[in-house]
């Protein structure tokens, strides 16, 4: 990518440029892509390297490995876009290991004609993203397909992270008895992409909660308590997470309907259109099962740090060989909470 | 949420509860059917039933736009897509029905089942139809607008709440000069589906179907009135009270059943006073009379062929109607040997009941068409209330 006699090349048109098959083709037009509108902007000593692969160093402990790829329509929303939806997501998926996340890479699908000021908007985001979490991009890889193969632009974000030996939050661990923590209110990114989408006028101030958890996951390590599973309820929401959970561990679970924390402009948007907050995306939002001796010092813990100042005891863990999740509601009924069934949302993130 | 959270107030409800136990007379038990999936769909995500006497019974009507689809109109669905090549923009909810030949529609929109096995577009040549979700019918003139040189059908489903709304898109289409956009019309009427319950074997001869009064559509109502209910409870002796699609509502509403069954009454009465009238809502009504016309019969899902009991587009609209435009006719298909959402439709037997249910027929793999919307009877059971047949340590 480097060699381009600077002065032969005319720089990319941000303004009214547009990603055309040339970008994707090995050439000169792709190597200037990579160098104006990537490295420039997400720069750092590995990914200057160049190489086809990052060399890393590494420190000690396991390796923890995760990749997710981003399809969200649209690809700009409130509170955020795909760009920093593909770096926190991918970090969140690594810190809820308990690992502390190192390094991301990503990958581009570009339909021809996206426009490149876009997509600079894009990467922009991911930079701050990536900086802000103090997780460099270590390398990428750009692809453009035909107009209309794509639907503008799709990004696969993969992360490591190292954990110390012990740090062991797999789902399977939830026993009875335990508590249940949501670390702040429920729904968020889902209805504010929804919001978006369906133009509702009253539920434009509901914003995504995108966000990378692991400054909050950091903090609630550091509170010495015993953590038994974390995991952040994405897609599907905290009610199927919840039954992963629940599957996993071979137990049951009992949420109060009454405690779930949900912001009243979610709570109306919700009932407008016809979902269940508990089934509705998160992108910054983390589950947290806990020994029932240890639930209030984590509470306390994660309600001193900035993401997690709304957390709340939501539910305990009993057993139930049919392993269902219920709710006590607040109208004072009893109801499972299912795993969701069909597409809610399609292209959410 | 103002004016909602008033209707799900837990405190009300256990002072309901207990007005509610008081009333009923211990020496014997009440079977009510509640009409709608909306009022299904409340008791059994709020637990109303877990509040009520074990001698207050509540039975799943059929009021459930999606269940009572038969198979053959979700194929017509499907051949229009197909064969005559339209982009069909359905609900999401009708999706998921099974069709004829292990299909739904959103399989066919997966491609499965196509003949030719590539993925690219009309490898042979033909127009390939597409079928989309949308989330308004407004969605589908958009999707015609866009497409000009295509053929765009809307598959309008549902009872006389989502009535209007079809008709005022016709009439846009209409006003539009729009030559691209039909509509492939599967409404129903209400009462219709009521008169054939009351008059069904189950409760005239045999009895077997214990039905001692009804809660009464909510937002149908809005659009019908009232009116339209007087017939039963005079003709058939069964008290009717219409009321709102909030958990309270509900309540309140067995609590006025109750009340009527005690006293020896059956009178229509409104629960939902804040948004039924008698009359209904007259512009609407005029509305729906002007672009549609009663079928002489339709065929229901567990109910059968019902005569005058759904609407067709009116000959002034027929460029509109889908039916006509594609020369697509109804084809009575069997329901599955094993599925029971027939008799799950008509409150003769309990989702529970059906030796499926919830083994081979589940959410994700729906055998019948109960199965599939939130608002039917088997799919609210097993979302929201299958611990209760199940012994469940605490």
């Amino acid at each position: 990518m480097s060699g381009l006699r600077k002065g032969y090349v005319r720089p990319l048109d941000l303004r009214q440029g547009r990603v055309d098959m040339t970008h994707g083709s090995g050439g000169r037009a792709m190597a200037q892509l990579i160098e104006e509108l990537f490295t420039s902007r997400l720069g750092n000593a590995y990914l200057g390297q160049g190489n086809d692969a990052a060399v890393l160093p590494m420190p000690p402990g396991r390796l923890v490995m995760s990749t997710d790829a981003h399809v969200v329509s649209p690809l700009f929303f409130p509170g955020g876009d795909i760009g920093c939806l593909a770096v926190h997501g991918t970090i969140n998926d690594v810190a809820v290991m308990g690992a502390t996340p190192l390094y991301l890479a990503a990958s581009f699908i570009l339909e021809e004609g996206f426009p490149l000021g876009d997509l600079a908007r894009i990467v922009d985001s991911m930079a701050r993203a990536a900086s802000a979490a103090d997780v460099p991009m270590v390398t990428g890889d750009t692809k453009v397909v035909e107009e209309g193969k794509g639907d503008g632009v799709y990004i696969t974000t993969t992360g490591v992270g190292v954990v110390a030996a012990g740090q062991d939050y797999a789902g399977d661990r939830a026993r009875p008895g335990d508590r249940i923590i949501v670390s702040g209110s429920i729904g968020e990114h889902g209805m504010a992409i929804m919001a978006q989408r369906e133009s509702i006028g009253f539920a434009g101030t509901i914003v995504s909660d995108t966000a990378a958890l692991h400054g909050l996951i950091a903090a609630m390590r550091a509170s010495g308590t015993t953590i038994r599973v974390l995991r952040d309820p994405t897609r599907g929401g905290v009610a199927t997470t919840l039954n992963e959970i629940a599957r996993q561990s071979g137990v049951g679970m009992m949420l109060q309907e009454s405690a779930l924390p949900v912001q009243a402009e979610v709570a109306a948007a919700c009932e407008f259109l016809g979902f269940d907050p508990l089934y509705v995306a998160n992108e910054g939002k983390l589950l947290a099962i806990v020994a029932p001796e240890d639930a209030d010092s984590l509470l306390a813990a994660m309600r001193a740090h900035p993401l997690g100042q709304r957390a709340a005891v939501i539910g305990s863990v009993h057993p139930d060989p049919q392993h269902f999740v219920q709710m006590t509601t607040a109208f004072g009924g009893r109801r499972i909470v299912d795993w969701l069934t069909g597409e809610q949302l399609p292209r959410i993130c | 949420m103002k004016f909602i959270d008033e209707f799900r107030d837990g405190d009300l409800a256990r002072g309901l509860a207990a007005a509610i136990r008081q009333a009923a007379r211990v020496d014997r038990d009440y079977h009510f059917m509640e009409f709608c999936g909306g009022h299904t769909h409340a008791i059994s995500r709020y637990g109303v039933s877990d509040l009520l006497p074990p001698n207050v019974r509540m039975i799943h009507g059929p009021g459930c736009p999606v269940c009572v689809l038969p198979v053959g109109r979700i194929d017509m669905a499907i051949r229009l897509a197909r064969e005559a090549g339209v982009i069909l923009c359905s609900y999401g909810d009708p999706l998921r029905v099974p069709a004829s030949g292990g299909l739904s529609l959103l399989k066919a929109k997966a491609g499965l089942g196509r003949k030719s096995g590539s993925n690219g577009a009309g490898g042979n040549g033909e127009r390939r139809g597409e079928i989309r979700m949308i989330y308004s019918g407004s969605d589908a003139l958009t999707v015609a607008q866009q497409n000009p040189e295509r053929e765009v059908v809307f598959f309008a489903i549902g009872f006389e709440t989502t009535t209007p709304p079809t008709a005022v898109l016709i009439k846009q289409a209409q006003a539009l000069g729009l030559t691209n956009f039909s509509v492939l019309c599967c409404h129903v009427l209400t009462p219709s589906a009521i008169a054939s319950i009351l008059e069904s074997p189950e409760v005239r001869q045999w009895g077997s179907l214990p039905l001692d009064g009804f809660i009464g559509p909510a937002h149908v109502s809005t659009i019908i009135g009232s009116r339209p209910y007087e017939f039963f409870a005079e003709e058939y002796r069964k008290p009717v009270v219409i009321a709102g699609f909030e958990p309270l509502d509900v309540m309140q509403a067995i609590l006025m059943l109750i009340k009527q069954v005690n006293a020896g009454r059956a009178l229509v009465e409104n629960e939902f006073s804040r948004a039924v009238t008698r009359d209904g809502n007259r512009k609407a009504q005029r509305l729906v009379s002007e672009v549609f016309e009663l079928r002489r019969s339709f065929a229901w899902r567990g109910l059968g062929e019902l005569p005058y009991s759904a609407l067709r587009i009116r000959r002034e609209f027929a460029d509109f109607d889908a039916e006509r435009r594609f020369a697509i006719r109804y084809e009575a298909v069997a329901d599955h040997p094993a599925c029971e959402c027939g008799a799950v439709l008509r409150g003769v037997k309990r989702p529970q009941d059906c030796r499926i249910f919830g083994s081979v027929c589940t959410p994700e793999n729906p055998i019948g068409s109960c199965m599939v919307s939130s608002e039917g009877a088997c799919a609210a059971h097993y979302s929201f209330g299958r611990f209760a047949d199940a012994a469940v340590a605490q």
